[in-house]
């Protein structure tokens, strides 16, 4: 088994309301460092060993996982722990 | 004319489609569950409004994985009217019959109140009863309804006048302040405020009643012999 680990972000110039909220509250609790937020997604799969893994997880998140309009993303993949 | 409505796991707005369809226009519509619809023979599709799945991952995603998307897809190829209102919108977005991607509203607020919006194409089969420039009441209720295309995307829109209505007010940040678009072709359109929910004086509002109307006289003008 594999463990990929999926990361969802918005794109670069996507203006991202919710990270904008966080950071102003990050703000107020006085963390005037912090100069941007911005929220993705993460996403865990296990899936079987397969030789195309790397095309076929690159294929679900163009159909489904990420909203390539929007989003970039970026996977690992790992050994996965078998259950 | 025959409408059909589909019907998605988390449609909240499918009978005021069919309402708005049967009662408001006076026309033949049926309610389809997504997984059982059979698009053939309709001469229009209504995808109403709602959480599809929750609006899980994104706001349509999932909807757009469904299988009744290849038949939607085939129907638009045909040329068949398409209307996709709110999460409809959304669902034609994530499944690339529309281009462009909704955000989550600029100020994080789910709304839900009237908005003024411009015609800004009555050049359509869905607007042609409007005038050009009118401006119509007709509510919005949404989360995620801040329209993002980029700018190559924007500039195609305008230069092929595929943007049919934008707020006087933009309430949530959209680009351009559209409100609803067009597909190339002109057969399908997406929109995130609801013209089924304006449909009559008792609901505040029948601007929206046009928009059917629109649809069902270039039907008319279309198929009825003599019309």
């Amino acid at each position: 088994m594999k463990l990929v680990k999926v990361h969802i972000t918005l794109k670069e110039g996507v203006l991202d309301p919710q990270g904008k909220a966080v950071q102003g509250s990050l703000n107020t609790l006085g963390y005037n460092n912090v100069k941007e937020v911005r929220v993705g997604k993460y996403l865990e799969l296990t899936v079987n060993d397969d030789a195309n893994i790397e095309a076929e997880i690159e294929a679900m998140c163009n159909k489904l996982l990420a909203n390539p309009v929007i989003e970039n993303y970026k996977f690992t993949v790992e050994e996965g722990v078998v259950q | 004319m025959k409408f059909a409505v589909i019907v998605f796991p988390g449609s909240n707005c499918d009978r005021d489609m069919y309402y708005a369809a049967k009662d408001a226009l006076g026309e033949d519509a049926d309610m389809l569950w997504y997984q059982e619809a059979n698009l053939e023979g309709y001469d229009a599709i209504l995808i109403p409004g709602g959480f599809s799945y929750g609006d899980y991952l994104r706001s349509g995603a999932i909807a757009s994985t469904s299988d009744i998307v290849v038949q939607l897809r085939e129907q638009a190829d045909k040329g068949v009217p398409i209307l996709g209102v709110c999460n409809g919108f959304q669902i034609l977005l994530e499944s690339g019959l529309l281009p462009g991607a909704m955000l989550r509203n600029k100020n994080l607020k789910f709304m839900c109140h009237f908005e003024n919006l411009i015609v800004e194409n009555n050049d359509s089969l869905f607007t042609s009863k409007y005038q050009k420039g009118e401006v119509v009441s007709i509510p919005i209720a949404h989360h995620d309804g801040n329209y993002y295309c980029d700018d190559a995307t924007l500039a195609r829109l305008k230069e092929n006048n595929q943007i049919v209505f934008t707020y006087e007010n933009n309430p949530n940040g959209s680009v351009a302040d559209i409100a609803g678009i067009i597909n190339e072709q002109g057969n399908v359109l997406g929109m995130m405020p609801h013209p089924e929910r304006a449909v009559e004086a008792i609901l505040n509002s029948d601007d929206g009643l046009k928009l059917f109307q629109s649809m069902l006289e270039n039907w008319r003008e279309r198929y009825v012999a003599g019309a």
